[in-house]
């Protein structure tokens, strides 16, 4: 209402203030922002925590015991023999490694699908957030509608498609249909609006730059942590996908891990399928390790990045 | 006709110049491979699953077309609509509980009061790397009285509890495995979301003497509202293509989960159990459809709320 003048001359008398302000806030600011921690609130957030972990616990100490001690002992204690190693050895080692084909596909699947999607949703991104050109708008607007389609809709059309096409039982159909992450367009959209000074790019062109070396020499680094952050969520969907698999593969020479997994557990209910529940929950736990180390190691990227992308809502 | 001017006149125009004009196209150089793929795994399927939906394969005659008939048999489907049926009740009550516990850790975070804030936000988080058939075969065992926590509490305390994987249960039970593995996931959401809530309205709520209740109910959530109604969205879309749970736990339950158990596990089996990719196809399309509506109308009245 004061100063309808400095909304039009927008960001410069907006940042004005900004700056000052630490300066005179800084001796107050500490007093009432550091509230007093709380153990009761501790304690009750700690109840979800412990339903949070309680299962990853429990698949940890059952892969420790032997099909007669699944059933024998409590859940979430040992059992008296350790049968961790050998649950592991034969894991990898059941139907002529098997375990270690699906281990492979998943990962052909994590490295192509998912590094394709996020280079793509890197390239859109920084061509929505830094370039006017012809069309953008519905562009934008068709991929963002495209959000709402339930993927399982789509599938079963995918599905007869690919088959005239001669794709189904192959690994084409599990990573072409993962190269596309409306989500990751999104967010790298977001990001590259506030981390590509256009600027930047402008002083690469004058000094001579083309447009691929601009993006890959002066773009792209800057845009490293949201690639990560797109990279880590890609890669989840594509290691936990489930759907795309059961419907697109039938041999399971080409099955990753999640469709190997629920084969081994379907093989107790079949006439004459041997039960193999303590393989089926050691190769879950094997299964879950490596994502969940990706998780805790790179943290730092994906919350600035999960950050920036809820700014801009 | 200023625009065909030639490009001697480069630094003269400051408002368009023509360089800029030459680089129109160079975006569509960036986003094109996006844009091709997204062609081939999005639009034409769509575009493909109407036209099946037009059409009827029949074993006399083979395939014709039938126009609107198996939108009609869709609508009349009871099938169907049990399936919807039961999926508007998973949605009634699974997300509202979802979203509830994750914007109560999301709070509890924010307010600095934890002690241990980020081992509490990443172990909150970490279900989320589980794929759906772990988490499923996983609480599917713990459910189960063979091996599972069930059976050992009812042995140790010598009491009987419901089996989770009767048919009464294994709906609140698919809901609790859905709730554990994506809590943490809205949670940071609307974390991330709070945390660029700008403090000075905080001190100034303070000094204003409002206590913690008012600030979370005055600032915190108007603040975040665009987060809490993306969430709800992504939420709804979720629970209206339940797939991957009800089809693991299939094998472990089933006497309570049948192969038209969710309206996505029926379009699958009409599929590939039945062969009726035609009728198939329709149902998935009347899904979409519905999908979008409910997200749409959530999406406005989200927005409308105190806008």
């Amino acid at each position: 209402m004061t100063g309808p003048t400095a909304t039009t001359t927008a960001p410069r008398p907006a940042t004005k203030p900004h700056t000052a302000a630490p300066r005179l806030r800084a001796p107050r600011r500490q007093a009432p922002s550091r509230p007093r921690r709380s153990v009761l609130l501790t304690v009750l957030t700690g109840v979800f925590v412990l339903y949070s972990l309680v299962p990853l616990l429990w698949l940890l100490i059952s892969a420790t015991k032997t099909q007669e001690g699944l059933a024998g002992s409590f859940g979430l204690w040992f059992d008296g023999d350790f049968a961790l190693w050998d649950n592991i050895s034969e894991t990898f080692t059941y139907q002529d490694g098997v375990f270690v084909r699906w281990l492979l596909n998943t990962l052909l699947y994590v490295v192509v699908g998912a590094g394709g999607a996020t280079f793509l949703a890197v390239l859109g991104g920084y061509a929505l957030a830094k370039f006017d050109f012809p069309g953008r708008r519905g562009v934008f607007a068709v991929v963002i509608g495209a959000v709402a389609v339930p993927t399982t809709a789509l599938a079963v059309p995918t599905f007869l498609m690919f088959s005239k096409l001669g794709l189904t039982d192959t690994p084409w159909a599990i990573i072409v249909p993962s190269l596309i992450s409306p989500f990751g367009l999104y967010l790298m959209w977001v990001f590259a609006t506030e981390a590509v000074p256009t600027e930047l790019m402008e002083a690469a062109r004058i000094d001579g730059a083309g447009e691929l070396r601009t993006f890959f020499q002066v773009a792209l680094p800057l845009l490293a942590p949201g690639t990560v952050t797109v990279l880590l969520f890609t890669t989840v969907a594509t290691w936990n996908n489930y759907f795309l698999p059961l419907i697109m593969l039938k041999d399971p020479d080409w099955y990753p891990l999640t469709l190997g997994l629920d084969a081994w557990n379907k093989q107790a209910s079949t006439a004459g399928g041997e039960a193999v529940f303590n393989l089926v929950i050691t190769g879950s736990l094997v299964t879950i390790v490596p994502l969940i180390a990706a998780f805790l190691l790179l943290q730092k990227y994906w919350r600035s990045g999960l950050a920036a992308g809820s700014v801009k809502e | 006709m200023t625009t065909l001017q030639p490009p001697v006149a480069a630094g003269r125009r400051p408002s368009r110049p023509p360089w800029r004009r030459a680089r129109a196209w160079t975006g569509w150089g960036f986003i094109g491979p996006f844009v091709a793929v997204f062609a081939l795994v999005f639009l034409a399927p769509l575009a493909y699953s109407v036209y099946l939906s037009l059409f009827r394969d029949r074993l006399i005659g083979g395939t014709t077309f039938v126009g609107l008939d198996n939108y009609q048999q869709a609508l009349k489907d009871d099938q169907f609509w049990a399936a919807l049926e039961r999926v508007a009740l998973f949605l009634a009550v699974q997300v509202p509980i979802m979203l509830g516990i994750a914007l109560l850790v999301a709070l509890a975070l924010d307010s600095g009061r934890l002690y241990g804030k980020d081992f509490f936000r990443i172990s909150i988080f970490l279900p989320y790397a589980v794929p759906a058939v772990v988490a499923s075969l996983m609480w599917g065992f713990m459910y189960g009285s063979r091996f599972g926590l069930v059976g050992d509490i009812n042995d140790g305390l010598g009491v009987s509890l419901p089996d989770p994987l009767s048919p009464d249960l294994v709906l609140a039970s698919i809901g609790n495995i859905v709730t554990w593995e994506f809590v943490g996931y809205n949670m940071l959401i609307f974390y991330s979301a709070l945390r660029v809530v700008p403090h000075s309205l905080y001190e100034a709520a303070q000094i204003d003497g409002a206590g913690q209740w008012r600030v979370i109910t005055a600032i915190k959530l108007p603040a975040i509202r665009g987060a809490l109604v993306i969430a709800t969205i992504f939420s709804i879309i979720g629970s209206f293509q339940l797939f991957n749970e009800p089809a693991i736990l299939q094998k472990l339950a089933p006497n309570a989960i049948t192969t038209d158990y969710t309206p996505n596990y029926y379009t699958y089996s009409l599929s590939f159990s039945g062969q009726q990719h035609n009728y198939s196809a329709t149902v998935a399309i009347v899904m979409g459809v519905i999908t979008m509506i409910v997200a749409y109308v959530v999406q406005l009245r989200g927005m409308r709320k105190g806008a």
